[in-house]
């Protein structure tokens, strides 16, 4: 119960302050780093708020995660190392791309296994339907119009 | 066959109702993340005393040892909150506890330590938040616990209370280890 | 004494509740025809007395009763009148009278509506209406009330959230909801259907208008929304992907794809028990939005201060009613059968490819917000899902429905011969390619990419394609109905709407940068100049202006006032962006932290097109408004006033 209570107090907290916004004026020396800075501070969640990126939140942590991001990219460091070293200290709730591996299996084929299922029941229904006359018996006959 | 088919919509929402019930019930703790840390050497630090600024506090002088790896900021509630429950730890002597001050000034930490109390062996300074991200930190109040073989053992997130202490913390550390 | 009223109000309004779910559910089922009757009176009371708690609530806003706790907690004696009233949809409690308001507004609506009905049909529909009213006339008063004293009274209000005193913000809840709600209406119709065991065309036919029209105010609720987002919140970004869009975005899915089935159910008596499912579906996530927002079991940025204990309360409730209703599908739905053929590549092949790519890709938003509840309910950890989930899984069944949009309108009932519309369709399609390169190459910045160009062909292309027939007819002197008039609308309005989202997210050009005054910085072809900043004083706040002139080859263009208020009440701060528009392109600048010195640091972004994201969505919501006003549903009342047994239906020409 009391654990309860705590977290509220936390949520509370949390819920309170706007869910205002940073601007992050970091300038990386190429493009494509930039690109690179960009696409990671953006799917890296930030921890301590609701639902941000630290590329959006304004709190210090997310500043410090996004010099982290910088100083690593400017190490030469690959984008997998970075979200390592991410999921490492923070776990996978940092990271707003989840990975693919066998626990989350089944969110990324998700979309794909219903379209399968989908394509699957279009063809069904289509091949059934074709094979019975396109009588009319049921249905209203005013003009719509919109058939021809 | 079209009898089944029709139920699958029942079926499938009556997982969802479970599944619903379960977040609801784990709601609360929703916002207290698993620290991937569990089970695994503490991360190595060694920064600045924040009592005394000549010396380092590093975590190989922490080996063979059970302790306490604390959290806090002046400019935290919570840290307020957990205070006097990290004193009495103190007075107990049952586990030194490590202070790591995030993200602070130092004159105002030493401050608050004059005024509430010190229930710290040492504080570490970590003024840039490196050694904070390293141990996973997102919010203070947190408090570790790490054994003598430099594993961390158990985390607690926000304000420590005599009920985490006494029935999360204290069951884990050896009986009568005369740490003090 | 008006909060106590409001109360008693809301009390009496569960009671007359009650007996309307009864009578109308009872009656019919017994045959009780003056019980059945008795339906209507019910609906009457509750209807007024759910309008005095409305009422009772808006005066302790406007009258500022700080004695009322929920008054005290969102309004404040310096919050201008029209927030007053709009706070009274601010929070939890208040938000949840509307949603009772709005709902007792549909149901007077159908009670009005529904008078050509068969009697025992529309008793059904109010009956069921009546549970649902009950179920949340019991939450508020259980849980929410709004009326609650507080005791003393506060000397003043803690304030509306300044993010919310926004007149898009204050319309978007009552826009909203109203859409929700109204799927609460579909719903009941299939519910009264089945119960009814008279499942025909009659039953599309009437539905229909009332499904249209909440699927329209639903669509101008999320753009709202999603608008409001874009220049309140100072991200710059339209869509989050955050889980209360998402709730909202779901039931807009499958209301869409509900809408299309529907046509098929009433034009050829087909996929009847999918319509009928698409109807509870959509209602029943509709009630799942509502459940995720206010349950608290999801993270997101914004949602209501949750309470689990009323998520236990939303979820019992929704067991009961989707449970219920699901049953009776399962029960009723081998009953249907239909030997009604047609072809590949008819209109009805075209349709059923439209719902299941829409339900797909409902599918799919359901697993990305669900993801964490499911992932944390089989006890494999915590996780995220965000855009970089959605945007690409999301994509997977909207390029192959939008493919098919340009095509389907054109497609003929039964058969699947296009016949002479193929080559018009072709003509479209080159046209739209040739635009679509005109416009890559030489309004932006040029290059190929694959899905820009995709998106931009797809838009022009619905556009053109919808276009087709009312140029035809026009040109032949042929009348046109209503509900041809909408559906082109609507589909323009999504060609739009494909048109700003590919030039939106392929030529956006965005900067954060640091600033000091008179610098300069350039962002995509135009030079943003900082002039400086000074300190202003509004209503309830004070604020930074900071001004930005915007110039493209030395020309100047705009000048932007991006600002910072600092709310007095609650002492929060709040971005205002200043955004300007420029040849359909916006001009968006929002102000930082103060570095110090005369810095700042800037968010800068270049969009274009990105008003017509909205603009398209409001054209889309237009059609359904168009549609919906048909002929034929105004006479399909006396259609249905004749006796309706025997399964024989005549056609309404016939009879006139």
């Amino acid at each position: 119960m009391r654990a309860m209570r705590i977290a509220w107090l936390l949520v509370a907290v949390v819920l309170l302050a706007p869910p205002a916004f940073a601007v992050d004026p970091t300038e990386m020396p190429t493009p494509e780093l930039q690109e690179r800075y960009k696409a990671l501070t953006h799917e890296l969640r930030c921890m301590q708020c609701q639902n941000q990126s630290i590329a959006d939140s304004p709190v210090g942590l997310a500043a410090d995660l996004r010099r982290e991001v910088r100083d690593m990219l400017l190490a030469g460091k690959s984008d997998e190392e970075i979200r390592e070293f991410m999921v490492a200290r923070y776990g996978e709730f940092i990271l707003f791309r989840p990975r693919m591996s066998a626990r989350n299996a089944w969110l990324w084929l998700a979309p794909a296994v219903l379209l399968a299922i989908g394509a699957i029941v279009a063809v069904r229904i289509v091949r059934q339907r074709a094979k019975l006359a396109p009588i009319d018996g049921d249905t209203f006959d005013d003009d719509e119009a919109e058939s021809r | 066959m079209r009898r089944l088919v029709v139920i699958v919509p029942l079926l499938a929402f009556a997982l969802l109702a479970v599944v619903l019930a379960v977040g609801v019930k784990r709601a609360p703790q929703k916002n207290i993340i698993e620290s991937p840390l569990i089970g695994r050497p503490a991360p190595e630090f060694s920064l600045p005393s924040l009592t005394d600024p000549g010396r380092t506090v590093s975590s190989n002088d922490l080996r063979g040892r059970w302790y306490l790896f604390n959290v806090w900021g002046t400019w935290c509630p919570g840290c307020r909150t957990e205070h006097d429950v990290l004193l009495e730890i103190r007075h107990s002597g049952e586990v030194p506890i490590i202070g790591l001050n995030w993200k602070d000034e130092d004159e105002k930490a030493r401050q608050w330590l004059a005024q509430l109390g010190d229930p710290y062996e040492a504080v570490a300074v970590d003024r840039d938040g490196r050694t904070a991200i390293d141990w996973g930190v997102y919010g203070a109040p947190e408090t570790f616990l790490v054994d003598p073989q430099g594993t961390v053992v158990y985390k607690h997130i926000g304000p420590l209370t005599r009920e985490v202490w006494h029935e999360q913390i204290r069951p884990r550390l050896p009986k009568q280890s005369g740490a003090s | 004494m008006l909060p106590e009223l409001g109360h008693f109000a809301l009390i009496l309004a569960l009671l007359l509740a009650a007996l309307q779910a009864f009578f109308g559910i009872v009656g019919p089922a017994t045959g009780r025809d003056r019980w059945t009757a008795a339906v209507v009176p019910a609906v009457a009371g509750q209807v007024v007395m759910v309008a005095l708690a409305m009422g009772c609530l808006v005066a302790a806003f406007i009258g500022h009763d700080f004695s009322v706790r929920y008054v005290a907690t969102n309004s404040n004696s310096a919050l201008p009148l029209f927030y007053r009233i709009a706070a009274t949809w601010g929070a939890h409690e208040g938000s949840l009278l509307l949603w009772i308001f709005l709902l007792a507004v549909w149901t007077l609506g159908v009670a009005i509506g529904a008078r050509a009905l068969p009697q025992r049909f529309a008793a059904r529909v109010l009956g069921v209406l009546g549970v649902v009213s009950f179920g949340f006339l019991l939450f508020t008063l259980a849980t929410s009330n709004p009326f609650e004293r507080l005791m003393p009274p506060a000397p003043d209000g803690r304030d509306l959230n300044p993010l919310l005193q926004d007149p898009a913000l204050a319309l978007h809840p009552p826009l909203l909801y109203t859409g929700y709600v109204g799927f609460a209406v579909a719903f009941a119709f299939a519910c009264a259907a089945m119960l009814e065991g008279r499942l025909d065309q009659y039953w599309a036919r009437w539905t229909r208008p009332w499904t249209t029209a909440a699927w329209a105010f639903l669509t101008v609720g999320i753009a709202l929304g999603s608008w409001w987002a874009y220049y309140e919140l100072g991200w710059g970004g339209y869509w989050f992907w955050d889980p209360v869009e998402n709730a909202s975005f779901m039931p807009w899915l499958v209301g869409t794809a509900l809408i299309h089935s529907l046509a098929v159910t009433e034009k050829r008596g087909l996929f009847k028990s999918w319509t009928l499912l698409l109807s509870i579906l959509a209602f029943s996530l509709s009630l799942l939005g509502t459940f995720l927002v206010r349950s608290g079991v999801l993270v997101s940025v914004h949602a209501f201060a949750a309470d689990p204990a009323r998520g236990v309360f939303i979820l019992a409730f929704l067991v009961l009613t989707i449970g219920s209703a699901l049953s009776l599908y399962a029960w009723r739905a081998p009953l249907l059968k239909s030997q009604a053929g047609f072809e590949f590549g008819s209109r009805e092949s075209f349709l059923l490819f439209n719902n299941i790519l829409l339900v797909v890709a409902a599918g799919t938003v359901f697993a990305g917000t669900m993801a964490p509840l499911i992932s944390g309910a089989l006890g494999l950890g915590t996780l995220s899902v965000g855009a970089p989930y959605f945007n690409p899984t999301f994509m997977l069944s909207m390029v192959p429905l939008l493919a098919l949009v340009a095509v389907g309108m054109h497609a003929s009932w039964k058969r699947g011969r296009l016949g002479a519309k193929a080559r018009a369709l072709g003509t479209a399609l080159a046209i739209a390619m040739a635009i679509a390169l005109v416009l890559m190459y030489g309004a932006y910045d040029g290059g190929l990419k694959v899905l820009t160009f995709v998106g931009l062909t797809l838009g022009v292309w619905i556009i053109g394609s919808s276009l087709i027939d009312p140029i035809d007819r026009w040109r032949r002197k042929l009348s046109l109905t209503r509900a041809i008039v909408g559906m082109t609308v609507a589909h323009v309005g999504l060609g739009v709407f494909v048109i700003a989202i590919s030039a939106v997210e392929s030529y956006t050009h965005e900067r954060d940068v640091a600033i000091g005054k008179g610098e300069t910085v350039t962002v995509g072809s135009y030079e943003f100049r900082f002039a400086g900043d000074r300190d202003i004083e509004g209503p309830n706040y004070d604020a930074v202006r900071g001004e930005v002139v915007v110039t493209r080859d030395g020309r100047h263009i705009t000048t932007l006032h991006p600002e910072k208020r600092l709310y007095w009440v609650q002492g929060s701060v709040m971005t205002e962006a200043g955004i300007d528009t420029y040849r359909g392109t916006d001009l968006f600048v929002a102000l930082g932290e103060d570095l110090g010195e005369g810095r700042w640091s800037l968010r800068i972004q270049v969009r274009p097109l990105i008003d017509f994201i909205w603009i398209g969505a409001f054209i889309m919501a237009l059609g359904g408004l168009v549609a919906l006003s048909d002929r034929r549903y105004r006479t399909a009342r006396e259609a249905a006033a004749e006796p309706a047994g025997g399964g024989v239906i005549a056609s309404e020409e016939a009879r006139a």
